[in-house]
């Protein structure tokens, strides 16, 4: 390093790789589409099964209360859930080996700790509230800890997932504050806003 | 400081090092394969400044099992934070001193 034009490249390309090495770089942008469609689908289903011929923007004055009914949307919860996971982790693996690096590293680690913290914490409050019969709860309380989980974790991730964090916990807020729309904003917040940022960031990061 | 170049650190002037301890200072730990992901360097490049630095107590070493198989990681000592820290002071005193 004998000039100044040296240190300066020095000092920037240290500052770029200080930054890149809390990233979990791997995360496929397309994932992020595919869990919103597969959201979306699920929502689809829930309201040809339980509101349907009622417009979507009808506004509901009753929760799903009866058990059945509840069961069953729970397992189509769950099932989007299960595909988001398997198909996210499918991708990302993809990811990981064509750049070369493994999956499950410090990054990655630490972005499953920082993730899990918030979002067993909302599970076990969820599965708590449904189980006393506080149903009209849940939707505002999935968006929430998810996006609470998404903020905590977004320094492991790239910057724009910071912003689906808040958009998010905005999104489960408003569901709270309209419980007859809980349906909308789920759809909203797990479908579409998987689907623009996941498009995004496919476009930034994934050609 | 009249002749910056004094305050650069021996040790830090080698890049890989210097890029070593940099990603140290911005992680709580980091283990050795991540590091060599990351680096983009051998595993014997990789182990030998990893050596210098623990003997100059910049970095410690922590030892750990993750299923059952140990896994090394490294972390910044004290020392090691505040040689960086001068060796940035000293490498934008060098670049403020040229563009004057």
């Amino acid at each position: 390093m004998s000039n100044n034009q040296d240190f300066e490249e020095e000092l920037a390309s240290i500052h770029q790789l200080m930054q890149r090495s809390a990233k979990f770089i791997s995360l496929s942008g397309m994932s992020g589409i595919l869990a919103g469609l597969y959201a979306l689908a699920g929502a689809a289903f829930a309201y040809f099964r339980f509101q349907y011929p009622e417009s979507i923007l009808e506004y509901r004055l009753y929760p799903v209360y009866d058990i059945n009914s509840l069961k069953e949307v729970m397992l189509i919860a769950l099932v989007v859930l299960i595909a988001s996971l398997a198909t996210g982790l499918w991708l990302t693996m993809g990811k990981a080996k064509r750049h070369g690096v493994s999956i499950w590293n410090e990054t990655s680690r630490r972005l499953i700790l920082n993730l899990s913290i918030p979002l067993v914490t909302g599970g076990i409050f969820i599965i708590i509230c449904a189980w006393q019969g506080q149903v009209e709860i849940v939707a505002a309380a999935c968006l929430i800890f998810y996006g609470l989980a998404l903020v905590n974790a977004s320094p492991n991730l790239y910057d724009e997932i910071r912003y689906l964090g808040y958009s998010e916990i905005a999104l489960g807020i408003l569901a709270q504050a309209f419980p007859g729309y809980s349906l909308l904003f789920w759809s909203l917040g797990f479908g579409v806003l998987h689907i623009v940022y996941g498009a995004a960031m496919f476009r930034k990061y994934d050609r | 400081m009249k002749n910056p170049f004094e305050h650069l650190d021996k040790v830090l002037e080698h890049r890989t090092r210097l890029q070593i301890i940099s990603v140290l200072a911005a992680n709580d730990a980091y283990d050795f394969t991540t590091l060599k992901e990351l680096l983009d360097i051998t595993d014997g490049n990789l182990a030998t400044h990893l050596k210098h630095l623990e003997r100059e107590k910049y970095i410690a070493v922590v030892k750990s099992f993750i299923d059952r198989k140990p896994n090394t990681r490294y972390k910044i000592t004290e020392k090691g934070r505040t040689a960086l820290s001068r060796h940035f002071n000293a490498m934008a005193e060098l670049i403020r001193q040229q563009k004057r």
